[in-house]
């Protein structure tokens, strides 16, 4: 049984892919031996990384005794082999990664599932490519595991069709495009440099490099920065994340709501293995400025957008930004309430596009360009309740009361709100920034900015849903959206989530924090490196 | 040769990213090709350039590196044109996809207005 164990590790990237690869062997014709196995497959996924967490956490005795995990692909020790890592950072990434899965997975199967070829498959891809990007420890596995979810990405916002959808898949590609080439050349130029591509051997290097061979390095990181900073949606290099959240399948958009958080994650993890040596991009004063400047504009668009699929990719846009900003703080007293943030976000954000486009349904095409410009012009609407006098009451069906009550939840929840796990999140970032205290003789940025930030983009965010809202939900040309069981249940599971975080704030917390403390110190490199030491950084 | 690859890789990446920026969608995708090969060129590179030189282990030379070139970059090669083919390819049914949905040819899906 130990044996078995051992290879928990590799789980999470081996058991989508042989899924995949098995569903596109059935073909289209036998639907339900395909749904049978998508299920199977991300359900098991789930179990999978409880465990790890669990076992990362040191609630589970772990065959790898430590609380950090290294698994040896093929069995060929670090530096030379590469190495899945398992520590308490990655294990919370892939529980929320298969969460999301699942409940993306089943909202998919009422109806979107059918829209067009291989949503199943290439979802199960995608999933392979998350968990892969969050458990590697090698820099070149990590580009192969971004291309992967890329690719799978690339497919699934194409899904379904039509002009909008095309047109915004095209630069969603072009931009990622973009990005991989550089992120291919940052790589390169790090392996040319220091003679390896192990992140923890680079923890080990990189402070040691001077002159000539640190300024390459540096260079190398800015490019690497500017990779994950465009995966991560942070302003200037976010244009594309709105038009293409937006556009897409909402089970897709769901899923997507991960994918701005393994940009985030790179950075953190480079960060803090990089420590006080990190080169510019990572942690310090440009994660936190670009943090800030996202937080700005995601603001300005939550206020501007006229439709709510628009509004929804902003407030992702701004959960970026809050974490850029959090984690960009120097040392890691902002980093346990950070990942407690990611979390909720990120299951807040999937279970308000399911929503949206679920409270869509029914309204007339173009009824929100129809309402604005009444509001601007001043023209009186032709079926203004308040001009009919006859009215006592409407009865409000199950559909709209349960929309109207998830789509005040996902508010609550994204622009941190009590009482909900968002407000814990915001509140516990607040209090560390305020107690923060800058080292001796650092000029960090001040916490001011960030408290004021996270503050006015909340209002931003309750003023732009509760205007967006009200014209959807209590508008009375609209036909009741008809819902499917397994449409409002991942919903439902995604929010009672949350609501459990939240009611759970206290040992979340203690594992957020504990998390952090692995963080800072060096237990990462120590564990896939045991008793490795370097004296000089250039490798030949 | 080192002022030869230089030039090579800074002459096909500044016409890739010059055609990247273009508005038509056939530009775009020869710019991607372009910095592709740019890039491949660099990471190749990387393994410092050598005359003579294979990455091939021979009985008579034993285990000195000094006498083979580095594998890891052409690793790293061969694994970038790969996923370049696939996603060349993908790019490619994307844009006759929108030239088809959109009837133009344009990144933006419609024709600029006429000022």
């Amino acid at each position: 049984m130990s044996g078995w164990l051992q290879h928990l590790p590799i789980l999470p990237v081996v058991l989508p892919l042989f899924a995949g690869a098995a569903m596109l062997l059935f073909g289209e014709t036998r639907r339900r031996a395909r749904t049978i196995l998508a299920l199977t497959s991300t359900i098991a996924q789930l179990v999978v990384a409880i465990t790890l967490l669990g076992m990362s956490g040191g609630l589970i005795s772990a065959p790898w005794g430590s609380d950090v995990g290294v698994y040896a692909l093929g069995d060929w020790a670090a530096p030379f082999g590469i190495v899945l890592v398992v520590d308490r950072l990655s294990a919370i990434m892939l529980t929320l990664g298969a969460t999301l899965g699942l409940a993306t997975l089943v909202y998919s199967l009422a109806r979107w599932e059918r829209a067009g070829a291989h949503f199943l498959p290439l979802s199960q891809f995608l999933l392979m490519g998350i968990s892969g990007a969050f458990l590697t420890g090698d820099l070149f596995n990590l580009f192969v595991f971004f291309e992967v979810l890329l690719a799978a990405s690339y497919g699934l916002v194409l899904h379904g069709s039509g002009a909008t959808r095309v047109r915004a898949g095209l630069h969603y590609i072009v931009v990622n495009l973009v990005a991989s080439l550089l992120f291919l050349i940052a790589a390169a130029l790090i392996y040319g440099v220091t003679g390896t591509l192990n992140m923890a051997e680079l923890a080990l290097r990189i402070p040691l490099l001077v002159g000539d061979e640190r300024a390459l390095v540096d260079a190398a990181a800015a490019l690497l920065g500017v990779v994950f900073l465009v995966k991560a949606g942070a302003w200037p290099l976010n244009f594309w994340l709105v038009p293409a959240y937006g556009a897409a399948a909402a089970p897709v958009a769901g899923v997507f709501a991960i994918l701005t958080k393994v940009g985030v994650y790179a950075l953190v993890r480079f960060e803090t293995l990089l420590g006080d040596a990190a080169p510019a991009p990572f942690g310090g004063e440009w994660m936190f400025y670009s943090g800030l400047a996202t937080i700005a504009t995601g603001t300005l668009g939550m206020l501007a957008a006229q439709q709510l699929d628009r509004l929804a990719g902003c407030t992702v846009i701004v959960s970026s930004g809050t974490l850029l900003t959090a984690f960009g703080f120097d040392g890691y007293a902002l980093t346990g309430p950070g990942l407690f943030y990611l979390v909720s976000s990120v299951l807040a954000s999937a279970a308000f596009f399911m929503v949206i486009e679920m409270a869509e349904r029914g309204r007339a095409i173009a009824a929100d360009l129809l309402a604005v410009s009444f509001e601007a012009f001043g023209l009186q609407d032709p079926q203004d309740p308040r001009q009919i006098e006859s009215v006592v009451g409407f009865p409000i069906p199950a559909a709209m009361a349960f929309l109207g009550l998830a789509f005040v939840l996902c508010a609550v929840l994204v622009t941190g709100l009590p009482p909900l796990s968002g407000f814990v999140g915001k509140f516990t970032l607040l209090a560390a920034a305020i107690a923060f205290e800058p080292g001796p003789g650092s000029n960090a940025p001040h916490p001011g900015l960030f408290i004021a930030a996270l503050l006015l983009s909340g209002l931003a965010g309750v003023v732009a849903l509760s205007r967006i809202g009200t014209r959807i939900f209590w508008s009375t040309e609209r036909s009741v959206p008809r819902l499917q069981w397994t449409e409002a249940v991942p919903v439902t599971a995604l929010l009672l989530l949350c609501v459990a975080l939240a009611g759970g704030a206290g040992p979340a917390m203690t594992y957020f924090n504990t998390t952090a403390q692995y963080l800072e110190g060096r237990g990462y490199v120590e564990a896939v490196l045991p008793g490795m030491t370097v004296t000089e950084g250039f490798a030949r | 040769m080192e002022i030869i690859l230089a030039l090579a890789i800074g002459i096909m990446g500044g016409s890739g990213v010059y055609l990247l920026l273009r508005p038509r969608t056939f530009q775009v995708i020869i710019g991607l090709s372009l910095l592709a090969y740019a890039v491949n060129l660099f990471i190749f590179s990387m393994g410092r350039l050598n005359l003579g030189r294979a990455p091939v282990i021979l009985p008579s030379h034993g285990s000195n590196p000094a006498f083979y070139a580095d594998p890891l970059p052409q690793a790293l090669v061969l694994t970038a044109i790969v996923i370049g083919f696939a996603t060349t390819a993908l790019f490619l049914v994307v844009l006759l996809a929108s030239r088809g949905l959109t009837g133009t040819d344009h990144v933006d899906g419609r024709e600029p207005e006429q000022e």
